[in-house]
């Protein structure tokens, strides 16, 4: 027991000070922490539930991705074919698959070729995206599932960073984006309050198109819905209730094609719109396809909704246009963020929202602080009462446990929840078991006759494997909870994990440091405990 | 100075002498939380029902009922309102003088919009009706999610308790797992049955301390158990009874010590702590308490009626004897 050797003194002691020297930036106000290098200041995050905030969970709508993988093959299909001289027909994109009939028999062979290099997209390596099928002279493709959700993982790698730029657009809020899941992002914005223009913002798909508008379309097709060749109907809300219209299928100007967009206000009366800028292909396609077709309409097509339908009136060679369509300041700011960042590649659904206001937070912070405070001054005490010297380790023990989980979890950037206060509050608790254990055995010992040493000796021996099994059985709980659980939970999990590492540590070898020590210096004779 | 000794020396109460009742206690406490739980179910917080809910802090305490049909007024759906605690005991500062409110709504029709256009109608309400009031926090949990989460959360207690018990089967015997998987069936059951009774809401806080009594309770029985291990290894020929007698009373003060100060830290926060988390505590609050019980009376006795012996602790394998070595070493001094 007197064998502390001089080296692990040492370390023990650097790690308890390097620990403490962390815990203490995350009390200090955020201005002093700011003029210190960040590695030396590292805080504690505040997770939602305390610093108040809004998170949303969104989904994505996965079926349009392969909607729209179909729609892009189905494109390079027809130029490919029609590159090459080969006639096709029948073309389907319905039950999820691309079925075409070629019409000379004799080119069956060369259409497959093709069909089978676009369905295999890189030379070397990487997964098969298309099946291929041929009967007769009919080629059927469909998508593989890997291909599939190869797509649907790229589409959602976009979605993040569209949405990270939407919400930098508004400012200082330090917004954390992050990808949960296969089809799910997680979005919190602390300090936010009505999520109300953030779910509009994000939840915005921006995909804007120009098209021209279909003239021939009859009264009837738009009321049944069914369009003419090349054409399909959309919902006109301007025109009123119920309002349709037909438009061309190809797009003269897609989302892509936009440089810029900004909000700004129409010269002749004043109301709010969004100006936008093409960029070098957008400008070239726009400027002929105006000057081709002066004096009909074309529609501005905003998620699959016509938002205005104006004449041409003369070419629009300039690189730019303006859209207007009943917004107010702030829904045309939002759409030309929206725009500006790019459209987001899958429909996103918000399927959990939480808010919490400043004040339920800041509430929470101060009757978990107080009330944790009481409870460990009790503990504390109560350590003391009972296990006079051995309980003012044991108390120390517990102080520099709570500064090394504050310290860890600045380090990891861990963020601190409600639970997570709760979390140190067991985790005062499960310490305290560990000198419990330790020093009731210590009791026992010197109960049977052994010396000092000896009892000491044997208590810190005999404890040992109780105190591991019992923490071995909590990370096995806390694994689980960190991998089943979410937001909160997973914050109040981390706290726990940590705890029962460095409680392990501070209860277990740094009370028994100071213990040796002592018993090195006094040698006493008898023990008080 | 004289130390505050709980428990006094050599204490030897016939703790196992009770054990038929108690286990029939047990029995029928599980029956009549399964029971209560068929019947009434577990009143599920917005996580795992779905739906929204909205907590508000009124200056004034508003009259429930007219709050509820103000709210019903808005056609979405029926909604529940209530305090956010019984019996509170508030102290001074932002949080002092306000009546917090939970109201609780079904899921709106429309999806993501309708549930924005119910919590903007609820938002303008309050602020119409009550000058003062304050939307705290406002939390929409669609369908599928809470579904999931009922899912996960069910997941994670099945797989922590058995997870728990194999490890107590490796590092022990099998009657140690089994016992031990007994005493958590035991404790989880009672503390959901607890949650049926009292309609507390159960939310996915509760199962987080429901995953954290399972670390807790077992923490007991691994202490307990630990010591049953090495009595049996030194006193070859005690009765199985009197030896897990001798081991409970043997670890009496640290049981007693450990819990006191767990219920100092869990009752300080329970009483005072934030209300958000008030299901958290109690769930904590009475783990501590069955999670004691369940130790002595479910887990130890199990190993008397599966029959372990001080033959289950003989080394069998040298990799055994070699993990345990030290320990044997201590042990051939004290042996009787």
């Amino acid at each position: 027991m007197l064998d502390f050797p001089r080296w692990k003194i040492w370390l023990v002691t650097l790690t308890l000070v390097v620990g403490v020297y962390y815990a203490v930036p995350s009390f200090l106000p955020e201005r002093v922490t700011q003029a210190m290098p960040a590695w030396l200041a590292p805080q504690v995050n505040l997770g939602l539930d305390l610093a108040g905030g809004s998170q949303l969970l969104l989904e994505a709508e996965t079926s349009g991705v392969a909607r729209q993988r179909l729609e892009n093959m189905e494109d390079v299909l027809r130029r490919d074919m029609r590159g090459n001289g080969i006639r096709i027909a029948e073309v389907s994109t319905s039950g999820g698959a691309l079925s075409f009939l070629v019409r000379e028999p004799g080119q069956v062979q060369e259409a497959t070729r093709l069909a089978r290099n676009l369905a295999q997209p890189t030379a070397f390596g990487g997964a098969r995206e298309w099946d291929l099928q041929i009967e007769g002279n009919r080629i059927v493709m469909s998508q593989t599932e890997a291909g599939l959700n190869e797509a649907i993982d790229q589409a959602m790698e976009v979605a993040r960073d569209v949405i990270d730029r939407r919400i930098n657009a508004l400012g200082t809020l330090e917004p954390t984006i992050i990808r949960q899941g296969s089809t799910r992002i997680v979005v919190q914005v602390p300090g936010m309050q009505d999520p109300e223009s953030l779910k509009q913002l994000i939840g915005r798909t921006a995909r804007l198109e120009f098209k021209l508008v279909d003239l021939n379309a009859t009264p009837d097709q738009l009321q049944s819905g069914r369009a003419p060749a090349g054409s399909q109907i959309l919902p006109y809300p301007e025109a009123g209730e119920g309002g349709r219209i037909a438009v061309q299928r190809r797009a003269i100007i897609s989302g892509d094609m936009i440089a810029d967009a900004r909000q700004a206000f129409d010269p002749q009366d004043g109301r709010p719109v969004v100006t936008i800028t093409f960029d070098g292909t957008g400008s070239q396609r726009f400027a002929s396809v105006t000057s081709q077709n002066v004096g009909r309409p074309f529609a501005i097509i905003l998620d699959n909704i016509v938002i205005s339908a104006p004449n041409i009136n003369e070419p629009i060679i300039g690189g730019s246009a303006q859209i207007s369509g009943g917004f107010t300041v702030e829904t045309a700011n939002q759409l030309a963020i929206s725009l500006r960042s790019g459209r987001l590649p899958v429909d996103l659904t918000v399927i959990e929202e939480r808010t919490v206001g400043p004040e339920l937070g800041a509430d929470s912070i101060r009757l978990g602080a107080i009330s944790m405070a009481i409870g460990s001054v009790l503990v504390l005490i109560f350590m003391f009462l009972t296990y006079g010297r051995f309980g003012l380790y044991a108390d120390t023990a517990i102080l520099l446990n709570v500064a090394l989980i504050l310290a860890i979890m600045a380090i990891m950037n861990a963020s601190l929840t409600l639970p997570g206060i709760a979390g140190f509050v067991l985790t005062v608790g499960a310490a305290v078991d560990a000198n419990v254990i330790i020093n009731e055995r210590i009791r026992e010992e010197q109960r049977r006759g052994r010396n000092v040493i000896a009892a000491v000796e044997h208590g810190y021996k005999e404890a040992q494997s109780a105190i591991f099994d019992a923490n071995i059985t909590n990370v096995i709980a806390g694994c689980l909870l960190f991998y089943f659980g979410s937001g909160p939970v997973r914050g109040f999990a981390v706290v726990l994990m940590i705890g029962i590492v460095t409680s392990v540590f501070t209860a277990v070898t740094v009370t028994r440091m100071f213990v040796s020590l002592w018993l090195r210096r006094k040698r006493p004779k008898e023990l008080v405990i | 100075m004289r130390l505050l000794k709980l428990v006094p020396d050599n204490t030897n109460i016939d703790f196992l002498r009770w054990r038929n009742v108690a286990f029939a206690i047990s029995s029928l406490l599980i029956a009549a939380s399964i029971a209560v739980l068929a019947v009434k179910g577990l009143n599920f917080g917005v996580d795992f029902a779905g739906g929204q809910m909205i907590r508000v802090t009124f200056q004034e305490p508003p009259r429930l009922d007219e709050l509820r049909e103000r709210i019903g007024a808005l056609g979405h759906g029926e909604a529940s309102v209530q305090e956010s605690r019984s019996g509170p005991i508030e102290i001074g500062g932002a949080g002092a003088g306000g009546h917090e409110i939970l109201i609780r709504m079904p899921l709106p029709e429309g999806g993501e919009e309708g549930a924005n256009q119910a919590a903007s109608e609820v938002r303008a309400t309050l602020t119409q009706g009550y000058p003062g009031a304050r939307v705290d926090a406002v939390e929409t949990v669609s369908g599928k999610v809470s579904e999931e989460l009922v899912r996960a959360g069910a997941l994670a207690l099945l797989f922590a308790m058995i997870g728990v018990s194999i490890y107590i089967w490796f590092r022990f015997e099998w009657q140690f797992g089994v016992g031990a998987l007994f005493s958590l069936f035991h404790d989880v059951t009672i503390t959901l049955g607890f949650f049926a009774l009292t309609q507390m809401e159960f939310d996915l806080n509760v199962v987080a301390a429901l995953l954290t009594l399972i670390g807790y309770s077992l923490n007991d029985t691994i202490v307990i158990y630990d010591r049953i291990r090495e009595n049996l290894r030194k006193f070859r020929r005690m009765d199985m009874r009197a030896l897990i007698n001798l081991s409970v009373n043997e670890t009496l003060s640290r049981t007693i010590a450990t819990n006191l100060s767990m219920l100092l830290a869990l009752g300080a926060l329970f009483l005072i702590g934030p209300d958000v988390i008030f299901s958290f505590t109690a769930a904590l609050l009475i783990s501590v308490f069955i999670g004691t019980y369940s130790t002595m009376y479910i887990a130890a006795p199990w190993l008397i009626w599966l029959k372990v012996t001080s033959d289950s602790f003989l080394p069998r394998d040298p990799a055994s004897r070699a993990s345990q070595g030290p320990r044997n070493e201590t042990h051939d001094g004290a042996r009787v």
